[in-house]
């Protein structure tokens, strides 16, 4: 069988959506951030949404999403995406916007813009990445870091006393009425990234239908940060990040 | 035919918004200007002419709407007052080194913190200097009667597209409350998205397939990079600074004394000029309209002639440094200033003059 003979269309089973560039990624090697990545672009391009999307980065490690991603991008400052994507899509009704946001950009430092665009429903869909770290910055504590768990600013593990208790922030924005579909998924294996993509397209049709807001949490390994390799920060993941952020819809109307 | 009506200046800066096809304002309430945003919802423009008029969260977030909708090429806006304004500085400086227009209002009130409600020239060093962090300036306009807080309103939106960077009208409490004629600029369309794809090429409208993406954003990890983005944004400040510069000299020609100031208390000056000029003194006053770019040049000019100035602010003294650099110590550059929402009369302006100049 000649090479020619292999790449048949008839062959095909795997291929990168046109939405992703050619780049090489920022992220560290076992990072979920890639994986979402490729499925927002995939939703994108199945969707055919392509030239009415507009995507605002955060600050964190995903600012540079806009290098990945074939669209029309804003980059935020730090937590104030919902705000940029909540003028947005006023002022372009027909447009589809989404925000791309870390767990300390967007239930931290970003607290007020999150709540009160959920709360005003805006029609966007905004993407939550959980990876109870501040990846960027070098590994410090999250508002989503675990009790007990080391991080840079907590070295001796996150005390509740002292810092305050890990921020179930997807089950507060469940409570408000502006969001019409609040899940929390992950991307650490091929049933769980399958799940993750019919959220992501559940997430992106509710905007187009104008619905309200949807906010799809992903929870997120960040291995470099926790200091383990890409299996260990799965294993850890599934063991002591699923217990306090169980995965599901924790709204869907 | 003209349409003249009576009005406070923070329902002209509501009314020549709507009129100049602005296309969102995004604010948070906040006392002398709080009627801009009031003026906006009773006149409901969302049913006329499309703009959107929203209330934020904070000021914090109505910036960062700012952001969003002028990255999209919209026309922009949102208004507050001191205690406000410092909020948005983060949002402003993201604004200016991501090069893109909009139109911020500040009607200054006495501080510094909580301060007073009543009127201030105290955010001139915070809007002429920068005020966010990082090297950059704004267009800033400062209007003295309610005409002109209509009329900037399309100046301020005209420049700041013209050189995509944003624009500050400074009013205070006196120019936003109190009422005069106005005679309001006519209704323009607002721009289609088709019109604005042709005019800002840069605007995140949606990526069509014959272009790159556009990506609106202040980020640039190498020094290099970083360097040529602050070379750029000093390139444009200095054209600014020499098409732009606006002022208004009143009897300055024969001067031997001149005023300088600007907004409200530009008005007591042209007062204190008048009852001075009956004395025999031959005072002039010199109004800058354009506090960035500042009209150095024409005090210089002034300088060349008169014996001294007097600059006075509602402040502790801000713009007269710039004054004195201008002058740079050839004639003597004094201050009087009143403090905490205190404005003081023509005669006080005069006394001052005269013993601190004439002597």
């Amino acid at each position: 069988m000649t090479t020619q003979d292999i790449i048949k269309p008839e062959n095909l089973v795997y291929t990168k959506t046109s939405i992703m560039n050619d780049r090489n990624m920022h992220y560290c090697p076992g990072c979920s951030h890639g994986v979402v990545h490729k499925l927002i672009g995939e939703v994108i391009e199945e969707m055919g949404i392509k030239e009415t999307v507009i995507g605002i980065a955060p600050v964190g490690c995903a600012v540079f999403a806009y290098n990945y991603l074939d669209i029309d991008w804003q980059e935020a400052a730090h937590g104030r995406a919902p705000a940029i994507a909540t003028a947005i899509s006023r002022l372009l009704p027909e447009n589809c916007v989404f925000t791309y946001q870390g767990d300390g950009d967007l239930a931290a430092i970003g607290t007020a813009e999150t709540i009160h665009a959920c709360n005003r429903g805006e029609n966007i869909v905004i993407f939550f990445i959980n990876n109870a770290i501040y990846g960027m910055t070098g590994g410090q504590m999250a508002p989503t870091t675990l009790e007990g768990m080391k991080t840079a600013t907590c070295p001796y593990g996150r005390d509740v006393k002292l810092n305050g208790f890990p921020l179930k922030i997807s089950d507060l924005l469940a409570q408000l009425d502006g969001t019409c579909y609040v899940t929390r998924q992950s991307v650490h294996t091929v049933p769980a990234i399958r799940k993750s993509k019919k959220a992501i397209r559940k997430a992106f049709e509710n905007a187009m239908a104008k619905k309200g807001t949807s906010v799809v949490e992903f929870v997120s390994t960040c291995n470099s940060g926790w200091k383990m390799t890409p299996h260990q920060a799965n294993m850890w993941m599934e063991e002591n990040m699923f217990k306090k952020y169980p995965l599901g819809d924790l709204k869907d109307k | 035919m003209e349409e003249i009506r009576l009005m406070k200046g923070n329902e002209a800066i509501a009314e020549a918004a709507i009129r100049y096809g602005c296309d969102g304002y995004f604010g948070y309430p906040i006392t002398p200007q709080s009627e801009i945003m009031e003026t906006l919802m009773e006149l409901q423009p969302w049913k006329t002419t499309g703009m959107v008029v929203l209330q934020a969260e904070s000021e914090v977030s109505a910036i960062n709407m700012v952001y969003g909708g002028a990255g999209c090429g919209k026309s922009v806006m949102t208004s507050s007052s001191s205690p406000g304004v410092s909020l948005k500085q983060e949002g402003i400086s993201y604004i200016a080194c991501a090069e893109l227009p909009c139109l911020i209002v500040n009607v200054m009130r006495g501080g510094p913190g909580l301060g007073t409600i009543q009127p201030s020239q105290a955010d001139y060093f915070q809007a002429v200097k920068g005020g966010g962090h990082g090297d950059y300036r704004l267009i800033v306009l400062a209007p003295s009667s309610v005409q002109e807080m209509a009329d900037f309103v399309a100046l301020g939106f005209d420049l700041a597209f013209k050189y995509r960077t944003p624009s500050m009208i400074i009013a205070d409490g006196i120019i936003g409350q109190m009422m005069e004629k106005v005679i309001l600029p006519p209704y323009r369309p607002r721009r289609t998205n088709d019109e604005i794809r042709q005019q800002c090429p840069w605007a995140t409208l949606g990526k069509p397939d014959n272009r790159e993406r556009n990506v609106t954003t202040s980020l640039a990890l190498e020094a290099e990079e970083m360097e040529r983005t602050n070379l750029r944004l000093q390139a444009k400040y200095k054209e600014i600074c020499e098409n732009e510069v606006r002022f208004e000299a009143v009897n300055c020609d024969d001067a031997d004394f001149v005023l300088i100031a600007f907004g409200s208390i530009a008005r007591v000056c042209m007062s204190a000029m008048e009852i001075g000029r009956k004395e025999g003194l031959k005072i002039g006053v010199l109004r800058p309209i354009t506090l960035y770019p500042f009209p150095t040049l024409k005090i210089q000019e002034l300088a060349k002639k008169a014996k001294g100035i007097l600059t006075v602010e509602l402040s502790a003294g801000q713009m007269v440094e710039d004054v004195r650099l201008a002058v740079n110590g050839s004639i003597p550059v004094e201050f009087y200033g009143r403090m905490g929402g205190v404005v003081p009369t023509p005669e006080e302006v005069l006394e001052q003059l005269k013993k601190q100049l004439v002597k």
